[in-house]
């Protein structure tokens, strides 16, 4: 966990017990005046640890030991993607904000004819939300009877994404190890029962491994982490072995919590879940505390929701996602064509921007700094006034791009057609409809 | 080696209890009566806490079927949107624990015609009811005064109750013995005056359920989620004016997006529209269930269908 300036301050030459260190006290050669102004930049994180060449040896360990995230950064890759998950430093998004959205994953079996279809389904998966192309993360290939080194090729070749190879014994996992050379997957997983099998092998492929509980048992769980970590695999996640919704809200929120308020070390790993094809149970694991959620099924129907469940949650609270202000064209409008207004806020604007866009209607989009508001919000807070929208028309230089002088506004800002009017002389103000779905419809009938 | 101890929050606070409905011998008229909060920890982490009540699922219904309804959401009730007493049985039969209803900013919205309608749907269920206005300050207050005393003794809960207009509503709740819903913008301090104000005036504090106010999946439910965590974790830490029930409305959200609309020309990647209209109700619903809402308000079946056994598995 991150020291305070003044617990650093102890580390550091001026608090040693060592006259020799302390000879070195508030000497200057790091730049800065004394010890304690140094302890201050190092918490902060604005200056290094190195440039003090006096510091002890024990306390050098501590602070570093201290660096370490609380929750490791594991990362997995494949041919052509990676995913990094853990870090994350709070239990709640308002606290701060969640840093590593967890890699959704779904599940093939060996026994699978169309294992390769499906990852190559996976691969080829992307959907558009609020200007962002999102994917999901890459494939689970479980040993389930069938051929699992040939069926993790058959994947890898067809998906390009990092794998988590499932199997528990360890000639089959090692089969798998080797047909996913090249790429960094995940292991699945070490047990009680096989756990200095599959540590050797993570050591040897160099790979992630996963750990598994028995169902809920936290404390086995952290004892057996601590056993392959000796063995010499630093990069775990944990499985807690829950499945259910109940059983797994306790054990990862109880996981979260320990590795970030009590700093425990030994469960200081991302989680993975295992959500059958629930959807409110993929969705629980977004919200609580999964680092990799694995799916039974890849249907885009569920995979588009939770792929968006992700991002909003993901999203830092205290900026809003927004677009920068101005003149948008959408499909090379001309002069005659209609002018739209609306606010930066990422998700207002692409509501109505993919409207128009999708509809093959030419048009002029506006975009007023509402500092990052929807609509209504902004007209709440007067980000989106009269005033504003005036001067957005007068200072984008848009008068001069047509040769009209008609608006249409949000149909939800309605109360602002006088108020505009008298600020825009001149200008016909229109009142649109007010889900941007309605809009290419109204482009149709009402405009020309 | 010395075991690891699960940490578990001390929590000072508790949610208040709250009882929505009465039945005959509490002066009403309901089968049942539900009764929501009363946790002494996070939504389900029953380690730590009691969770003495699960969360309850009102189903909307609407006193004609509203024109802005997708055609897949009015086709779910299989006819019985037609008329405001079948539509409140049918969500009664589809395992409902509370009846919304809802009246639609129309033309022969009066006081009277509310006085009837809600008589009908009283005498069409059991449940307990909530009763929205048309959404318009003024004109809620016309139909909310009227509904409260045509429904004495009901202990209906009388939303939506916002800054604007909460004097009139409260004042007709502690005339007649209801509940109110205090809305306010998603803000928590927002949430709190406006728990003030009302108990200011009289009303008692477990007459009171507030609604921060939501947002759908993809449209700002993050905002949502993080104003309920906050208000949760404050009634917790034992802020006596944040420690009520919370009800929100996932249902209407969720139903006004694109994505719950629109069956044709969207993106491939949004797969069958059915089950992503049904899934983007119910992911707004269980998000919203896992920061800490009491109450949520459903409009289609099969949401309520599987929000409800996403509660029983985690009540257990
Ligand atoms: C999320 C949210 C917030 C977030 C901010 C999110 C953001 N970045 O804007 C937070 C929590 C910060 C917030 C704050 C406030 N909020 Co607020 N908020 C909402 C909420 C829940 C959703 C808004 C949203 O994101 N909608 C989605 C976007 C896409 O919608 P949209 O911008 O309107 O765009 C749609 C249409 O307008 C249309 N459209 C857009 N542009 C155009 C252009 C044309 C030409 C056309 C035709 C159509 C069109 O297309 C879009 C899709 O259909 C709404 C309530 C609700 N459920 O709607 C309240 C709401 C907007 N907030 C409200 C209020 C009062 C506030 C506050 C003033 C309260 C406070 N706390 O002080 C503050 C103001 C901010 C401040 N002072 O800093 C009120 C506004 C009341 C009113 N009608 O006057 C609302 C309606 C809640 C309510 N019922 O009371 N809010
Ligand atoms: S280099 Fe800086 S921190 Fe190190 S002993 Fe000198 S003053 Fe203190």
């Amino acid at each position: 966990m991150a020291l305070t300036g003044l617990q650093i301050y102890k580390l550091l030459p001026a608090s040693s017990t060592n006259p020799e260190v302390k000879a070195h006290a508030n000497c200057k050669e790091c730049g800065y005046p004394t010890c304690l102004a140094f302890a201050m930049k190092l918490a902060a994180k604005q200056a290094d640890l190195s440039l003090c060449p006096y510091v002890e040896e024990e306390s050098k360990r501590q602070l570093e030991e201290s660096a370490a995230p609380p929750i490791r950064l594991i990362t997995v890759a494949g041919s052509a993607k990676k995913l990094e998950v853990g870090n994350e430093l709070v239990l709640h998004r308002h606290e701060k904000t969640f840093y590593h959205p967890p890699g959704l994953f779904v599940r093939v079996k060996d026994t699978q004819p169309d294992a390769a279809q499906v990852a190559k389904a996976v691969a080829d998966y992307t959907v558009d939300y609020v200007g962002m192309s999102l994917s999901l993360d890459g494939v689970a290939v479980e040993a389930a009877g069938g051929d699992f080194g040939a069926t993790v090729a058959a994947v890898k070749a067809a998906c390009p994404f990092p794998l988590i190879l499932m199997a528990t014994d360890p000639a089959t996992a090692e089969a798998g190890l080797k047909a996913a050379q090249g790429t960094t997957p995940l292991l699945w997983a070490a047990s009680a029962e096989n756990w200095q099998a599959m540590a050797q092998l993570a050591a040897q492929y160099k790979v992630p491994l996963a750990v598994l509980g028995p169902n809920g048992d936290l404390n086995a769980l952290a004892d057996l982490a601590e056993q392959v970590k000796n063995a010499g695999v630093e990069d775990l996640v944990l499985d807690p072995g829950t499945r259910d919704h109940a059983s797994s809200l306790a054990a990862f929120t109880q996981l979260r919590r320990l590795a970030l308020r009590k700093n425990e070390r030994k469960v200081g790993y991302p989680l993975i879940a295992f959500a059958g094809d629930d959807i409110t149970l993929a969705a629980q694991h977004i919200a609580k505390y999964a680092g990799f959620i694995v799916l039974d099924q890849f249907d885009p129907a569920m995979a588009y929701p939770l792929i968006v469940l992700r991002a909003n949650l993901f999203t830092d609270p205290q900026k809003p996602i927004q677009v920068l202000p101005g003149v948008y064209e959408i499909n090379h409008p001309g002069p005659s064509d209609p002018l739209m207004i609306t606010t930066n806020f990422s998700i207002t604007y692409f509501s109505v921007a993919n409207e128009v866009e999708s509809s093959g209607l030419p048009g002029w989009l506006l975009v007023a700094d509402a500092e990052g508001m929807s609509v209504l919000t902004a007209w709440a807070a007067g980000k989106f006034d009269a005033e504003r929208i005036a001067k957005t028309v007068k200072s984008t230089g848009i008068e001069q791009k047509i040769n009209h002088k008609r608006l249409i506004i949000p149909g939800h800002v309605a109360v602002l057609l006088g108020e505009i009017e008298e600020e825009l002389p001149g200008w016909e103000i229109n009142v649109g409809p007010r889900e941007a779905v309605d809009l290419p419809n109204y482009l149709k009938t009402r405009w020309g | 080696m010395p075991g690891i101890e699960v940490p578990k929050e001390k929590w000072s606070g508790k949610v208040r209890e709250v009882t929505l409905g009465a039945t005959a011998a509490e002066g009403g008229t309901r089968a049942r009566t539900v009764t929501v909060g009363g946790e002494t920890t996070l939504p389900f982490l029953k380690f730590e806490g009691e969770i003495p009540h699960p969360p309850a699922i009102a189903i909307e219904v609407r006193d004609q079927p509203p024109s802005d309804w997708p055609a897949l959401l009015l086709q779910a009730w299989d006819g019985a949107t037609q008329d405001v007493a079948e539509w409140a049985k049918a969500a009664e039969a589809a395992g409902a624990d509370l009846v919304a209803l809802r009246f639609n900013a129309s033309e022969q919205l009066s006081a009277p015609y509310a006085r009837q309608v809600l008589r009908r749907v009283l005498s069409a269920t059991g449940l307990p009811l909530v009763v929205f206005g048309p959404g318009q300050a003024d004109w809620d207050n016309e139909v909310l005064v009227a509904v409260a005393e045509e429904g004495k003794g009901e202990r209906l809960v009388l939303g939506v109750c916002e800054e604007k207009n909460y004097r009139t509503i409260v004042a007709a709740a502690l005339a007649h013995g209801h509940l109110v819903d205090a809305r306010a913008p998603m803000d928590v301090n927002l949430s709190k005056q406006l728990n003030i104000l009302i108990h200011d005036m009289g009303l008692p504090v477990e007459r009171i359920i507030m609604d921060p106010t939501t947002g759908a999946l993809g449209y700002g439910i993050e905002y949502g989620y993080s104003v309920m965590e906050r208000l949760r974790i404050a009634a917790l830490q034992g802020d006596s004016m944040t420690q009520l029930p919370m009800l929100v409305t996932p249902g209407e959200e969720a139903w006004r997006t694109k994505e719950a609309r629109a069956a044709e020309g969207v993106p491939a990647a949004w797969g069958d529209y059915v089950k992503r209209a049904i899934n983007w109700e119910v992911l707004t619903a269980s998000t919203l269930i896992h920061s800490g809402a009491d109450i949520v308000v459903l409009r289609h079946p099969e949401s309520l269908r599987r929000v409800r056994a996403m509660i029983n598995a985690l009540i257990g």
